[in-house]
């Protein structure tokens, strides 16, 4: 009972939070229901009895991807609202819905064939973090390293482009020194044939 | 789930806001009494005994302050922002268990709200979350010294984020659970299986990530003192700036949880003796927070970003992959 209550409560707050982000023209506004839509459906997981995936859903979702976004506000005054530019919008009305209908084909295409096998069958001698280490280090192996890589290469490449001056600190030096400094950086970049 | 099971977990949860709403305001107590003391001044002294009342003059006050809502805010968010943060830091203590079992009148008493099996992820990701509370009070305020402070506080955040992470993985992987009830247990043999003795550079790197999480004092740049203002708290008045107020210091005590006990072996084995020395260390980690605070200047914020990303966070993974080596050999 308490479950069905539950995820009732929360599929209503979840579609409601991402029709705020979708229907909105405040920036702020959807930047907030974004969030908040992200951490109600971590309570499908919690619901599911998948804490591992709930608590990541919320860490990553949350706390980093939305943490993102919202660096990415700090340059527009999102006080205003924002003024859309619609120039068709019967044809994005019938994007929409195809899009919709697409995605609920896909989710109910499983229900109809009555026959649903489990490729990895919850195994209750184990905690799910256990059970996610073992799918991921034998069945997607190789992704899942591809992907630390990846990952690996971003932060060391994000590092060595944001470190590029951080020798040089603005607040120690003279004010002569910094406009010498980017007189030097003007130069250089005629020289490489900027223009 | 019976009825026994939801009224035994709404009482924990009422128990717990009570008592650390309660601790936030004694919090500021001590630390304005420590600070004074460091300082060789006297801290507050008028209202009630050695100034004790004083936390009940802050609270009414800050009850009964008008709630101004500035003009050019974005309402709604600018309202919701300082709850946010208050409410981020209790959530976290869903799943910190604060003291080993006891029966109270032949009934069984797990002192903990939620025992989920992935506690310190949990605890991680909503304290991950309590970013929110800066980032939409300073964005929504209207105000370009909160948006400024609200940008450092973002960036402090997602930076030191990293540096707690990497740095709990070492003992997790010693620990093999994310449980902080199986961590506990873990150490549960006395002083020389604390993880402290194992883990010394985790330990001192998550301590560090610590004050940069709750915003003290090295690392108070979320409200940079210099500018004269509070950061993303300049607009708020009365109690929703005291919300922040709150969340700040209830995290700082649910920090000082989870540092005792994953790395100094929480409540032992489970008697009475350990239980208090728990409390003793908390009490311990909440001191060390204000003593820095008397101690040390804040540092600058490139000298921030240089530390957690030059120093701390290689720091981090060399102690990963170290650990990694001597558990394979």
């Amino acid at each position: 009972m308490f479950e069905a209550v539950a995820f009732y409560l929360f599929a209503a707050l979840t579609i409601v939070m991402f029709t705020i982000t979708v229907m909105t023209s405040q920036a702020l506004y959807a930047l907030t229901a974004m969030a908040a839509g992200m951490i109600f459906i971590s309570a499908f997981f919690f619901i599911l009895g998948a804490d591992f995936l709930g608590a990541i859903q919320i860490i990553v979702y949350t706390g980093a991807v939305m943490a993102l976004y919202a660096f990415g506000m700090m340059f527009f005054d999102t006080t205003r609202n924002v003024i859309e530019k619609r120039n068709n919008p019967r044809f994005v009305v019938i994007l929409g819905g195809l899009a919709a209908v697409l995605v609920v084909l896909i989710v109910l295409a499983p229900i109809v064939t009555t026959d649903l096998n489990a490729h990895y069958p919850i195994d209750t001698s184990v905690g799910n973090s256990q059970a996610i280490g073992m799918v991921l280090f034998t069945k997607y192996l190789v992704p899942f390293e591809v992907a630390a890589v990846m990952l690996l290469v971003a932060m060391i490449a994000g590092i060595v482009l944001a470190g590029k001056k951080m020798d040089k600190s603005l607040t120690l030096m003279a004010d002569e020194e910094i406009a010498l400094m980017h007189a030097l950086s003007h130069d250089t970049t005629e020289e490489k044939g900027g223009h | 789930m019976d009825m026994a099971f939801i009224i035994e977990t709404i009482i924990k949860i009422v128990v717990i806001l009570l008592v650390f709403s309660a601790l936030a305001g004694l919090g500021t107590y001590f630390e304005r009494k420590v600070l004074a003391f460091m300082q060789r001044r006297l801290g507050p002294m008028h209202v009630g005994p050695f100034g004790l009342l004083q936390v009940a003059a802050d609270g009414i006050k800050l009850f009964t302050k008008e709630d101004i809502i500035p003009q050019n805010v974005v309402k709604p968010i600018f309202k919701i922002a300082p709850v946010i943060t208050a409410a981020t830091a209790f959530m976290a203590a869903a799943a910190i268990p604060f003291w080993p079992e006891f029966s109270a009148f032949g009934y069984k008493v797990h002192p903990i709200v939620a025992d989920i099996n992935v506690g310190i992820l949990y605890v991680l990701g909503i304290m991950a979350v309590g970013l929110y509370g800066p980032l939409l009070g300073g964005m929504a305020s209207a105000n370009k010294f909160s948006l400024i402070s609200a940008a450092r506080s973002a960036a402090v955040f997602i930076s030191y984020e990293v540096i707690s992470g990497l740095a709990l993985l070492a003992p997790l992987m010693m620990v093999g659970s994310l449980s902080l009830i199986d961590i506990n247990n873990y150490q549960a043999g006395g002083i020389g299986n604390w993880i402290v003795w194992s883990q010394p550079v985790a330990f001192i790197l998550f301590w560090i990530a610590a004050f940069a999480e709750t915003g003290r004092t090295p690392f108070h740049l979320i409200a940079n003192d210099h500018e004269i203002i509070d950061g993303f708290g300049t607009e708020y008045s009365g109690m929703r700036w005291g919300l922040f107020f709150i969340g700040e210091y209830a995290n700082m005590f649910f920090i000082s949880f989870v540092i005792a006990i994953i790395f100094l072996g929480g409540f032992g084995d489970g008697s009475i003796a350990g239980a208090f020395q728990l409390l003793l260390k908390v009490s311990f980690f909440f001191f060390f927070f204000l003593w820095t605070r008397a101690a040390w200047p804040d540092v600058r914020p490139d000298q921030l970003m240089w530390l957690c990303w030059k120093v701390l966070m290689p720091l981090a993974v060399v102690n990963i992959v170290i650990t990694g080596l001597v558990m394979m050999f």
